[in-house]
């Protein structure tokens, strides 16, 4: 970075681009992302993995987990996990569902309702986490169980079912519905929103003080604090934005299905962490990236999608997934090792 | 950086805190004038920690006063304490590891431009200012975007100094600065303590190490249980009586002594077979 005003300093030695973009959080999740794109390329490019309708289909998986692979970044950069995300999509869900389908809400309020219901939560999460100082990994833990006992428990004892269907017509007649439900071409809006919220995923933490404050957070809450952080602040913040990430997935299927169902979102919170890992964040905190989870989605969507393409059984996905995250830890490990190397 | 009155920039008088039942300190009186080192010596449990968090503003004292400038105030929390100019650096928690020194010098005061919700962190800004900041202050580095991991443990002390200073302390609390640190480490972070004191910062040094203490210290406090042994310039000590006051002096004599007493009671080596050549010379 040689200005006029800062000519170059003769001990920086010039290192190449390679050494420069290992230095960066994201690069192996781009390079990750390209290297599956190309072997699906190769694999299943005779049967539509290539084509827009195709790009589309994973695209869209993409942007499902990406969404709230941005917040959950963020939170783990603070140094804080959020396992509730999960059953926060089935929770909020249901609260559209319910809301529209038994109580007949208009679909605005009902949203908004979703939105306030998130934020509660998150809140809570988060003033429990920096209250108690427990580890998040085990307040979410309790949240991810109560979330989804509650959700099956009252929506049960309202319908008398786990599923509330029948809201198309509703939506359908709705105003704002297609904020959340309309397609462009091929591609579903919620692909917009997903590129929407990492970019400014990525402004907020690169471009802004609160940024730099959940850097600092994560990095060190105590040394933070020294120099005047609002760390508990920064945390709760981020869990409120966590569960109000989960609750725009929840309002986007539900509005898009028609129906809202319990157990949506089983198995999202791990997703999404994975996408963050393989996007370069670190669990321990302090470094990472909202570019790279973007990367990460993307290569969970590709994988997802892919496999479907080349006629494997989706049975295999898991393993894929599994692969993936050890390959993206050890591949993280080693580029924080060269980040973090003393010079002289 | 001087006041008007020519008062001390902090001074303490008669602090005195307890824990439940646990005398932390008892008594306790310092001051610390501009371009002034003052050291505060003293062994584990002596009471530096917990005078220390008085002057920062982490604890308040159960009896006594603290004035700045000549003035009596109340610090009640280390926001306050800073803003008052009484700013303290931590051994292990000055620093990030991972954040880029820039980022780290201006964590919690970053440079923004804009308005309202468009408020930016200018980054580039930081970088810059981050250089020519600690240029004036004599640490010239390398490359201000990189973590600070990346820089030696002096360097890392002194940065956090420097930082300190920047954001306009008067009064520099330095807590065991140096104990982590190689000898020659040690020096870069005491030549600093001396540019710092230069400028006309005063600055309270923590610290057991009187190697440390003794060539950047102008005026030496020594605490012992809780209660201060007294205040001694410089000119009036050498660095034995300093060892002596702090009471290390008397248990190392006895040490040796006592081993001395081993050496003599123990019977000669046995001396090696003729012949025998000796590898290790």
């Amino acid at each position: 970075m040689a200005t006029a005003a800062a000519p170059a300093d003769e001990r920086v030695r010039s290192v190449g681009i390679v050494s420069i973009l290992l230095a960066r959080p994201e690069i192996g999740a781009i390079i990750g992302a390209i290297l599956v794109w190309i072997v699906f390329a190769i694999w299943a490019g005779g049967s539509g993995f290539l084509t827009l309708n195709g790009t589309a289909t994973y695209l869209e998986v993409a942007a499902q987990v990406g969404i709230v692979a941005s917040a959950v970044a963020l939170l783990m950069i603070a140094g804080e996990f959020d396992l509730s995300v999960g059953s926060m999509i089935g929770a909020a869900g249901m609260v559209v569902a319910v809301g529209i389908g038994e109580l007949g809400l208009p679909v605005w309020l009902a949203v908004l309702l979703a939105f306030a219901f998130a934020l509660a939560i998150g809140f809570l999460n988060g003033y429990l986490v920096v209250r108690t100082r427990l580890p998040s990994f085990i307040v979410t833990l309790g949240t991810l169980f109560i979330l989804r006992g509650l959700t099956i428990g009252i929506t049960r004892a309202l319908t008398g079912r786990t599923q509330v269907g029948g809201l198309a017509e509703a939506i359908a007649a709705d105003p704002i519905s297609p904020i959340f439900t309309a397609d462009i071409g091929p591609f579903p809006v919620s692909i917009l929103w997903w590129i929407g919220l990492a970019l400014l995923a990525t402004f907020v933490l690169l471009r802004t003080s609160f940024g730099n404050w959940i850097f600092g957070s994560g990095g060190s809450a105590i040394a933070a604090r020294n120099v005047g952080v609002p760390v508990s602040r920064v945390k709760i913040v981020l869990f409120m934005a966590t569960a109000a990430s989960a609750a725009l997935l929840a309002v986007i299927q539900v509005l898009t299905v028609g129906s809202g169902d319990v157990l949506r979102g089983s198995d999202k919170e791990f997703e999404a962490i994975i996408t963050a890992v393989i996007g370069g964040t670190l669990l321990t905190g302090g470094y990472g990236s909202a570019i790279g989870a973007v990367f990460g989605a993307l290569t969970l969507g590709i994988t997802k999608q892919g496999i479907v393409f080349a006629g494997i059984p989706g049975d295999w996905y898991l393993a894929f997934l599994g692969v993936l995250l050890l390959a993206a830890v050890i591949v993280n490990n080693y580029i924080r090792q060269r980040a973090t190397m003393t010079r002289h | 950086m001087t006041n008007e009155n020519g008062a001390p920039l902090i001074e303490a008088r008669d602090l005195t805190k307890y824990f439940g039942s646990v005398v932390a300190l008892h008594g306790v009186s310092l001051s610390v004038r501009a371009g002034e080192v003052l050291c505060l010596l003293g062994d584990n449990g002596a009471g530096k920690s917990t005078l220390i968090k008085i002057l920062s503003g982490v604890h308040p004292p159960d009896e006594g006063h603290i004035l700045v400038d000549g003035e009596e105030v109340v610090l009640g929390s280390p926001r306050d304490a800073l803003q008052r100019g009484i700013a303290t650096v931590y051994q292990d928690l000055a620093m990030i590891p991972l954040l880029s020194i820039s980022r780290n010098f201006f964590l919690g005061a970053e440079p923004v431009s804009g308005f309202g919700p468009f408020k930016t962190f200018d980054v580039r800004q930081a970088d810059r200012v981050t250089r020519t900041a600690l240029k004036q202050m004599g640490i010239d580095l390398r490359d201000t975007s990189q973590p600070v991991g990346t820089l030696s443990g002096g360097e890392r002390q002194s940065v956090a100094i420097a930082r300190a200073i920047h954001f306009g302390a008067k009064v520099v609390i330095l807590d065991e600065p140096t104990s982590a640190l190689g000898v020659k480490e040690a020096a870069v972070v005491l030549r600093f303590i001396a540019t710092a004191r230069d400028t006309g910062v005063g600055v309270i040094l923590i610290t057991h190490n009187i190697n440390h203490a003794f060539p950047v210290g102008d005026r030496f406090t020594i605490l012992d249980r809780g209660t201060s042994k007294g205040t001694f310039d410089k000119a009036d000590l050498t660095p034995g009586q300093l060892l002596e006051l702090m009471g290390g002096g008397a248990e190392l004599e006895e040490i040796q002594h006592e081993l001395e007493e081993i050496a003599g009671s123990r019977p000669d080596p046995p001396l090696p077979p003729t012949g025998y050549v000796s590898q290790h010379t």
